[in-house]
């Protein structure tokens, strides 16, 4: 009895410490999640030529807290004829993978929560998970609107998990490595060395993919306001509807900061090997790099919104499977031989 | 050849780059919101807004119950009762205007021959109470003497239009 007691108060401090982990993780991405919500309105605000919102706190900067407080206060409703605990669990579903993913994703030489070999593996299989979420909450609802949208959604992010997935096997050929530390010190020397430039097919295809893996404009057909009203979460409302908009955003940050590690050198400053410029800018912590790399990344996505209509769902399958496919395919092919050759100044 | 060329373009994503080229340009436009109660949107002297019943100088109410408003008023939000008054004209005893029925279309002020109906600039009121919506020939003529003024300027810009 006593002994169980001493070994747990032993084992105290190592739980808060992972406790304390997984905060340090998680409260910064719900943060910038909600600052990214407030980010999307304006951007598109601005290139719609409007300011968007500015009315509450200073420029509207307290928006996302009166949207967040808005939804925590909302009643959940289940609809009667929905399967209760799956409609319960598909939120979940849909979040935890999406949280769960960051665990590998290094922001700095060294600062990784689990620096693990198999990282780039491991959050291709977490992101495939984050599906279910969609499918089930689809399936659960018991609704015409919410299964289409679903069924849209499955099959356009199995099709495009195959192009993104030959896209990473390309980075990992380039770096020799499933490590998400060691792709990044494999671009290390300067900013022709980011695989952006040997890979870049790869580089495109991969963006596109996270664009439509996550469900955003051009590809967010699983929502299509026009024409399912709002696809597979319909019927949630409230803290649930939220978590399903945390998930999409959580997994927008992470494509965005994967594309940012794994071909524009994660932290690694752009003015490296550059004379001047390279100790002028030496004082640069790597986290301010990979962050506004993943900044930068991000705009696209709200660039992209702002910009193109929806893709038609037939379009969208042969985009994923006779174009991208291909395309990496043939580049994987262009990178064996190049890694097999040596080529200078990217894999000798 | 021709398609050789489009095929290499869509590859290249040409189109889509030029479609971010032109909502880039955008971003940095100037905004042309209106911060609405703090700035607002010019009006024309035409602006039909709330409606008012005028007086004469002399402080008469120009309104002689001839009910050509309440015929005219497609929306029959309208409502007119009328008697002789002890000078021997005729006016209004009752003039009620139903603002949720009420369309705005200005054939009440069109169909006038006294000027006396009018729709003014306000357009900034909400009511409260369901009835509220219904105002009477009091409020009117309230509404007319606040605002005389201005739907006196507005009328004289408009006359030689008429």
């Amino acid at each position: 009895m006593i002994e169980t007691l001493e070994m747990g108060l032993g084992m105290l401090p190592e739980v808060i410490l992972i406790v304390l982990k997984i905060l340090l993780i998680v409260i910064p991405i719900m943060l910038s999640v909600a600052y990214l919500t407030l980010a999307e309105r304006k951007v598109i605000g601005y290139i719609q030529v409007r300011i968007g919102p500015n009315r509450v706190g200073p420029r509207g900067l307290l928006q996302p807290i009166a949207d967040g407080l808005k939804l925590f206060l909302k009643e959940i409703i289940v609809p009667t004829n929905a399967n209760r605990f799956l409609f319960v669990i598909a939120p979940i579903l849909a979040l935890a993978p999406a949280l769960a993913a960051w665990a590998v994703v290094p922001f700095g030489e060294g600062l990784v929560v689990a620096d693990i070999d198999a990282s780039i593996l491991y959050i291709l299989a977490l992101t495939s998970m984050s599906v279910y979420g969609i499918i089930i909450s689809g399936w659960a609802s018991n609704s015409k609107y919410a299964f289409l949208g679903a069924l849209r959604s499955a099959a356009q992010v199995v099709s495009y998990e195959i192009a993104m997935g030959f896209a990473l096997v390309g980075v990992l050929l380039a770096a020799g490595s499933l490590n998400l530390g060691e792709v990044v010190r494999a671009q290390d020397g300067s900013f022709l060395h980011w695989f952006w430039l040997p890979l870049l097919p790869l580089f495109i295809v991969y963006f596109l993919s996270g664009v439509a893996e996550t469900n955003r404009a051009p590809f967010d057909v699983a929502e299509g306001e026009s024409e399912i009203v709002a696809g597979f979460h319909v019927e949630y409302s409230g803290m649930a509807f939220a978590l399903f908009f945390l998930a999409e955003y959580a997994n927008m940050i992470l494509v965005a900061i994967l594309a940012a590690l794994m071909f524009c050198g994660g932290w690694l400053s752009p003015f490296q090997g550059i004379p001047l410029l390279e100790p002028l800018f030496s004082w640069v912590p790597g986290l301010v790099w990979v962050l506004a790399k993943t900044s930068f990344f991000l705009f696209l996505f709200l660039w992209f919104r702002a910009t193109f209509p929806r893709y038609r769902y037939d379009q969208i399958m042969r985009l994923g499977w006779k174009v991208f496919i291909p395309i990496t395919i043939v580049w994987l092919l262009v990178v064996g031989a190049a890694v097999l050759a040596n080529l200078s100044p990217w894999f000798d | 050849m021709k398609t050789v060329v489009n095929y290499f373009r869509s590859l290249m994503l040409w189109e889509l780059l030029l479609g971010m080229k032109l909502t880039g340009r955008y971003f940095f436009a100037k905004k042309i919101t209106v911060q609405y109660p703090e700035e607002k949107t010019p009006q024309s002297p035409r602006f039909r807004g709330l409606h008012a019943l005028r007086r004469y100088p002399n402080g008469e109410e120009r309104c002689i119950a001839c009910k050509l408003c309440e015929a005219v008023c497609p929306a029959l939000a309208i409502t007119i009762d009328s008697e002789q008054r002890a000078d021997g004209t005729r006016r209004t005893t009752r003039y009620d205007i139903d603002l949720f029925k009420c369309i705005y279309c200005g054939f009440c002020e069109e169909s006038c021959p006294v000027d006396s109906i009018v729709e003014t600039r306000v357009f900034e009121y909400h009511f409260e109470k369901r009835g509220d919506n219904i105002i009477d020939k009091k409020q009117l003529l309230a509404i007319g003497d606040a605002h005389e003024k201005q739907i006196a300027a507005d009328r004289a810009q408009d006359a030689a239009f008429r």
